[in-house]
């Protein structure tokens, strides 16, 4: 906090109220109602509920399809990171040799990221329809693409519906990372050691690292919570359960199987899983690295 | 030589990368110019038909929807206004709520502050059925109210602003404490025009992500009327052709902000880290 403030009894809480109420009655409510669906037992018809203790947890880690959800969602942030990671940092690095144009590729390299990844799935839908589609015919071609009895190639599509936008978002900070990297740090390199290659890979990429953290943070997080509407408007999770992540399965189970003590339990294993992760951001933003 | 070798090297890269990005929006948008009838025999399109008008009037102006009742004209204007609602309401709510937190000693500060950044560990998606049932107790169901509230509950702009409001010198306050200015006036005169750049980021920020939501407006509008661009893409009917049409129309809005705006935006990004 700073040094310096204002000393008053109660203006600070002028401030403070609308942030708090607006999420006291969003956030907190719904949050609140989420731990106590995941410590009750409905019954089927709904008209009674007891307290259950972990009993929702017991159920959500003894069924088969979470563990396939959890899997799947692994693989997924892991893959689209690596993907979306290696070719942003390609990209960016040819956009900030090049002397001509540099502007014009940012531009055009941009604004995917824009675009919603449920109109981004929408798309992918046709691109892999067996009546339109041109990846569908060229992989079909290959080795006989099947998404909805095989899981591989159910992961292909799914996998590269969720890839393309996010290429944008790594392009853009990685850009701004190397752009951030000061001019003398590389030329006094570059008497040091002449291969281009060796230069990257020992003085470039090291001093890139800040913005690789912060750019696998966000990948995952998107691989987490965004690719919703990727998944709901491509394979909305086939074959049998092989592409649901964990966000899309609770959604799943809650609303459509209104199993709400599921549902709840599954919420809470998520928010553990944002809460490890958000530890190493809130680590990563509030102290060590600085861009200047 | 070597160099002018390396340079090429460089921009068929580049070339490459547009290629993938550019490439599956023009095929949708090629196709979107033809009939269906020619969509279905002969597959999508690398070149222009000649049904662009025909196509983008029909599906603009054309009651669709499951029952009919809502043009996609009404679509994008619902989308805005939730969109604009969103930014609006989280800028200046957290404007303030950080104001509040860097600038003034409060009781329980650090009570209030995890209050506050603890959310950050909740998106809608893990709470998605009790907001539901808090919205149909609130009577929220179908009501921009009810599109908005929930996802201006956020407090990833309070953390910018609170990053960025720690970034400013305390000279600033000491000179402004010797003239004798209140902390209103202070918050109106000094950081709001010194945040302008700021304002102006996450403004866009919470704009495109408001116009995207997807999963929220599909639980919150069981009436048509209140259909929004991004989830009316899926439940929407019609021929293919016109589905093209509006997966294109549907990207409009955020990519133009995106592209116009970029350096504020990525301005704004970086002034934070």
């Amino acid at each position: 906090m700073k040094k310096v403030q204002f000393k008053s009894n109660y203006s600070q809480y002028f401030f403070l109220a609308p942030q708090l109420l607006i999420l006291l009655i969003f956030l907190y409510w719904p949050i609140i109602q989420t731990f106590k669906d995941a410590f009750t037992m409905q019954d089927a018809f709904g008209f009674g509920s007891q307290f259950a203790g972990f009993d929702n947890f017991l159920f959500i880690f003894s069924d088969p399809s979470y563990f396939t959800a959890f899997k799947f969602t692994i693989i997924y942030s892991f893959v689209i990171t690596l993907i979306t990671g290696s070719i942003g940092l390609l990209l960016a690095v040819q956009a900030n040799k090049v002397m001509h144009g540099k502007s014009a590729y940012k531009t055009l390299l941009i604004w995917p990221y824009a675009i919603a990844p449920a109109v981004v799935g929408v798309m992918a839908n046709y691109f892999f329809s067996e009546r339109y589609g041109l990846l569908h015919h060229l992989f079909n071609n290959l080795w006989g693409f099947n998404w909805y009895e095989n899981v591989f190639d159910a992961y292909i599509y799914v996998i590269i519906a969720g890839s393309w936008k996010q290429i944008s978002a790594n392009f853009i900070f990685f850009l701004a990372g190397l752009q951030a990297i000061q001019k003398t740090v590389i030329e006094a390199s570059i008497i040091d050691c002449k291969s281009n290659i060796r230069r990257f890979w020992t003085i470039t990429f090291p001093l890139l690292m800040p913005t690789t953290f912060f750019l696998i943070i966000i990948n995952i997080t998107y691989a987490f919570f965004d690719t919703f509407g990727i998944i709901d408007t491509t394979t909305i999770g086939a074959p049998g359960s092989e592409t649901k992540t964990l966000v899309y399965k609770a959604y799943i189970d809650g609303f459509k199987g209104l199993d709400l003590g599921s549902a709840g339990a599954q919420s809470i294993m998520m928010m553990i899983i944002v809460l490890v992760i958000t530890i190493f951001q809130f680590r990563y933003i509030e102290g060590k690295i600085h861009y200047n | 030589m070597k160099k002018y070798i390396s340079s090429t090297i460089n921009h068929f890269i580049l070339s490459i990368g547009l290629l993938i990005m550019i490439v599956p929006i023009w095929i949708i948008f090629a196709s979107s110019t033809h009939s269906s009838l020619f969509i279905n025999t002969n597959g999508l399109q690398f070149f222009l038909g000649d049904n662009f008008i025909e196509n983008y009037s029909r599906v603009l102006f054309k009651q669709s929807g499951f029952f009919n009742e809502i043009t996609a004209l009404k679509m994008f204007f619902n989308s805005f206004v939730m969109a604009t609602g969103i930014a609006t309401l989280s800028v200046i709510t957290s404007l303030m709520a950080a104001y509040g937190l860097v600038y003034f000693k409060v009781k329980y500060a650090t009570i209030i502050f995890w209050l506050i950044f603890i959310t950050l560990l909740v998106p809608l998606e893990l709470r998605i059925m009790p907001s539901y049932i808090v919205m149909s107790k609130l009577n929220l169901v179908n009501t921009f109210a009810g599109l908005i509230l929930p996802i201006s509950a956020s407090a990833i702009a309070t953390f910018f602003f609170r990053q960025f409001y720690k970034s400013i010198p305390d000279e600033l306050l000491e000179a402004a404490k010797l003239d004798g200015t209140n902390s209103l006036r202070f918050f109106l005169d000094f950081l709001i025009p010194l945040s302008k750049t700021m304002i102006a980021a996450v403004f866009i920020f919470m704009f495109v992500f408001g116009y995207n939501q997807y999963l929220w407006p599909l639980i919150m509008t069981t009436s048509e009327q209140y259909w929004t661009v991004v989830m009316g893409l899926k439940t929407m009917y019609g021929s293919i052709s016109d589905r093209f049409a509006f997966v294109i129309m549907s990207m409009i809005p955020p990519i133009i902000i995106i592209i116009f705006l970029q350096k504020l935006f990525i301005q704004g990004i970086f002034q934070n880290k």
